[in-house]
């Protein structure tokens, strides 16, 4: 009477471990050779487990939903049979002793010369422990450079080479979960790229801004817990209309505002030192596309709904990304939004998009501890970075403004509020 | 003193420590190379070249000898003479012109080349004697590539007739008795050079056979090419000393006998150069005489490689390169490990002997149900036109699935099958890849095609 164990098989495709979805058997049951012990479901399959022997159960491996590694321990069988290949749980002497011992692949001493089988992935045992990998040089230099272990991959060439095509499917299964990157190497070389179009008119406005503009930065931290909700709730309610964004709350939050510092809602004409206040909002939204950063115009923000007003930054930001935006989406706006959505760090230092006098930036939302005055609570927690340009702009006025932002993006109702 | 420093040490410039400096220059490392000698190490200088051009040349001499004697062909010549001087003088020229490339591949690469002895002073620093005074050299990493030295008999010591390979390998004059101890490849290569030369030749070898580590069935048509060519072996015999006269006195079949000798070449084996250059100071793990390496041949020091004949056997060129290689891109960061399945071994008797993987009773030691198949060349027909039909081919695989574990083979001029050996075991061929790939006829390799064929059952031509 010896224990013997059944590790979880190679299930192919380079899966590396599995979820137990079912027992059909419980410790000191009897069980025969091929009856189905348990499942594991992999991203692709329900994999059955047979007994490779007669006996009773004296372990099982794992509760229902657990994740077991292929190769890991499984199940023990007490039983009396002779299985070549199968380690024997104890003594450990004798376990090493018989993996040692090169088995023919079960799968083929069973149902005769290789070429001839089609193997259930059932049935499909690993490489014995300490077998060679079987695979071209080039095979096995294409996976160690991916950090791929071969000793994962199932190989479906003649006596389970594995070919490249099997590398394939590895590099295809694991898309969605990059394997260990390769090791770093020092890189040689620079790439001299010609700045031109699109790059070469942002680099020139953007230089011209910043050495033109003195920028004050005012960075507030904003509770959006609510705004938060609000959106939810419409959102849920949106029927077959485009998903709300911050942004719209944010442009609808920027035309209020605007309305009691009518100086931020400008362009200030540096050559002629003349200030251009502007009865409507004129909202830039910056877009980035392939091509680089564009700021397409959201007009008349002051006469639009939310709704209306996310229809038509997903409409301008569609059109900027495809280069199908008009002149007219492109000139005119009078202030500036940028937000960099989940990228938008803790606080970013904008620059105005000149001749405008200032630019609001959206920074990351996260759920950040506050203190509620008894306790700490969970609090989703915004920053806007804005900045302006500090020649025509005191920073009193930048940081009542930024203030007045605050406010009623922190009490949304405020926006909606008819004076 | 001048001080230098560099990314990538390292020590001997043979073929590991060449390799490994040309593709560290190769992947842009600051790269420094010490050797005593001319680049290319034992293998360039005093080994593989070497022995080969004169392997070259006594086989050209041998020929010439059978044209002037009565012969199959119908050719008359007159009887040949040699000058082995001149010989010495041409094989000198080809192991010149090679140092001068490894010199020039280095200079292309970016590598430094420093000539002289190098001691080691800890992990990262090593002191260079050189003709021009003592450099301290530092580096962030170092690969050891000593390689090895022919072993003395301690009953034999090297000197006055009692030569190594080195010195069999510049003789300007073929000596009337030449007299091996040991029956190794080295020993029967030279040995065997030296009888087509003219020389009376005789093996002393301890073992029950020659070429001890090769199967019978390989070492059998080199035995009788020996006793064809008047080489006289003795087996089980024991080299006891050297005699006033300078006969090699040897204990043959349990009975003292004086073989008389010109020379003595002492081929019993190489060891490691682990001594001598303050590698003990390093402590680093040892496996018997060996530097102990891991599968990415780094020792028991971190930053410090070893590769090449230090690190064990077999001790070959070609081994080594692949180390050296490996090593360097390693070092550049580059993912890699040891992983080879073969490594093919080449003797350069007559006949050759190529054998790479498992042989028929290593296959089974190892636990392996195998079935083997095999041709010989005396039904070949390209065999037949080039007067040589001795040896045969053998394929050695597991029962189950056909994986080829080794091919060997024995035969004149087939050290070049060596290539398509290897490549079958690396790419884990079965017997049916080899079978079903079309071989040129008339050529020697058809004789692997057909010995898979004998594998499957029906080989064709026999």
């Amino acid at each position: 009477m010896k224990t013997i164990t059944i590790k979880l098989p190679d299930v192919g495709e380079g899966v590396t471990k599995a979820e137990l979805v079912e027992w059909n058997v419980k410790i000191g049951d009897l069980v025969r050779e091929d009856d189905v012990l348990g499942a594991v479901m992999t991203d692709k399959a329900t994999v059955e487990i047979p007994s490779i022997c007669a006996g009773k159960i004296v372990w099982l491996g794992g509760e229902i939903g657990d994740d077991i590694a292929v190769g890991a321990d499984l199940i023990r069988i007490e039983t009396e049979a002779v299985i070549k290949g199968a380690p024997v749980a104890e003594p450990p002497a004798a376990a090493q002793a018989v993996a040692a011992t090169p088995a023919p692949d079960p799968a083929v001493a069973a149902t005769g010369p290789a070429k001839d089988v089609t193997t259930p992935i059932q049935t499909s045992a690993p490489r014995p422990e300490g077998a060679p990998v079987l695979a071209s040089p080039a095979v096995r230099g294409r996976a160690r450079d991916a950090g791929i272990d071969l000793r994962q991959v199932k190989g479906s060439g003649p006596a389970g080479r594995i070919t490249n095509q099997d590398l394939d499917a590895v590099f295809a299964a694991t898309t969605a979960t990059p394997v260990a990157a390769p090791r770093r190497t020092p890189q040689s070389g620079i790439v001299e790229e010609k700045i031109i179009g699109l790059r070469r008119k942002i680099a020139e406005a953007m230089s011209e801004a910043n050495t033109r503009i003195p920028h004050i930065t005012v960075v507030e931290e904003v509770d959006v817990t609510a705004l938060e909700n609000l959106r939810q709730t419409m959102n849920s309610a949106r029927g077959e209309r485009p998903k709300l964004t911050v942004l719209p709350y944010v442009v609808a939050a920027i035309v209020r505002a605007v309305a009691d510092k009518p100086a931020m809602n400008a362009h200030f004409d540096d050559d002629t030192g003349v200030v251009r206040r502007f009865a409507g909002v004129h909202a830039g939204i910056a877009t980035m596309t392939d091509k680089g950063l564009v700021v397409p115009v959201l007009r008349h923000a002051e006469a639009r709904g939310l709704w209306d007003m996310a229809a038509e930054i997903a409409r301008l930001s569609a059109a900027a990304r495809d280069a199908s935006a008009r002149r007219e989406d492109l000139s005119g706006s009078t202030i500036t939004v940028t937000s960099l959505g989940p990228l938008g760090a803790i606080a970013t230092t904008p620059i105005i998009n000149r001749p405008e006098v200032a630019i609001v930036g959206v920074n990351r939302m996260q759920i950040r501890p506050h203190w509620d005055g008894s306790t700490f609570v969970p609090r989703k927690m915004m920053n806007i970075s804005c900045s302006f340009d500090h020649r025509v702009i005191d920073g009193w006025d930048a940081a009542v403004f930024v203030n007045r932002l605050k406010t009623l993006l922190e009490n949304p109702a405020l926006i909606f509020i008819e004076d | 003193m001048s001080d230098l420093t560099c990314k990538l040490l390292i020590i001997g410039a043979g073929p590991g420590g060449y390799v490994c400096a040309i593709r560290a220059g190769q992947l842009g490392l600051d790269t420094l190379v010490v050797d005593a000698a001319p680049p290319g190490g034992t293998c360039l200088n005093v080994g593989c070249i070497p022995s080969k051009a004169l392997i070259h040349a006594a086989d050209e001499f041998d020929r010439a000898k059978t044209f002037a004697a009565p012969n199959h062909l119908g050719i008359t010549a007159a009887a040949p003479e040699i000058d082995l001087g001149k010989t010495i003088d041409w094989k000198d020229s080809i192991v010149a012109r090679l140092n001068h490339g490894v010199t020039g591949l280095f200079k292309k690469h970016g590598v430094k080349l420093v000539q002289g002895r190098a001691r080691l002073i800890d992990g990262k620093t090593v002191e260079v004697q050189g003709e021009t005074g003592k450099t301290l050299i530092r580096c962030e990493t170092l690969v050891l590539a000593t390689g090895s030295a022919p072993v003395a008999l301690p009953a034999l010591p090297f000197g006055g007739p009692v030569i190594s390979s080195t010195e069999a390998l510049a003789l300007r004059q073929v000596p009337n008795h030449l007299v091996v101890v040991g029956g190794g490849y080295i020993g029967l290569e030279i040995g065997t050079a030296y009888a087509k030369l003219g020389a009376t030749v005789t093996v002393v070898e301890a073992a029950g056979s020659i070429l001890p580590q090769y199967p019978a069935n390989l070492t059998k048509p080199v035995a009788k090419r020996l006793v064809a060519l008047g080489i006289k072996v003795h087996l089980n015999a024991r080299a006891t000393g050297l005699a006033p006269d300078g006969a090699l006195l040897a204990t043959i079949d349990g009975t003292d006998t004086a073989l008389p000798a010109d020379k003595i070449l002492v081929t019993v084996g190489r060891r490691p150069v682990t001594a001598g250059f303050g590698l003990a100071e390093l402590r680093l793990d040892m496996e018997g005489p060996f530097v102990k390496i891991d599968e990415m041949c780094r020792t028991s020091m971190r930053s410090v490689y070893a590769i090449g004949d230090i690190t064990g056997e077999p001790m070959l060129a070609h081994r080594a390169m692949a180390q050296g290689e490996m090593v360097a891109e390693l070092i550049a960061g580059h993912p890699r490990a040891w992983d080879k399945r073969a490594i093919p071994a080449v003797c350069f008797t007559d006949p050759e002997i190529v054998s790479v993987g498992l042989t028929h009773e290593q296959a089974q030691m190892a636990g392996h149900d195998i079935i083997t198949g095999s041709f010989p060349f005396q039904a070949s027909g390209r065999a037949m036109t080039t007067e040589r039909e001795d040896g045969l081919i053998q394929i050695v695989a597991r029962r189950d699935n056909h994986l080829i574990l080794g091919l060997h083979g024995v035969g004149a001029g087939i050290a070049e099958l060596s290539a398509s050996f290897a490549l079958a075991i690396e790419m884990a061929a079965r017997i049916e890849d080899l079978a079903g790939t079309i071989h040129a006829h008339p050529t020697r390799s058809e004789a692997v095609q057909e010995a898979a064929l004998a594998a499957l059952g029906h080989a064709l031509h026999i």
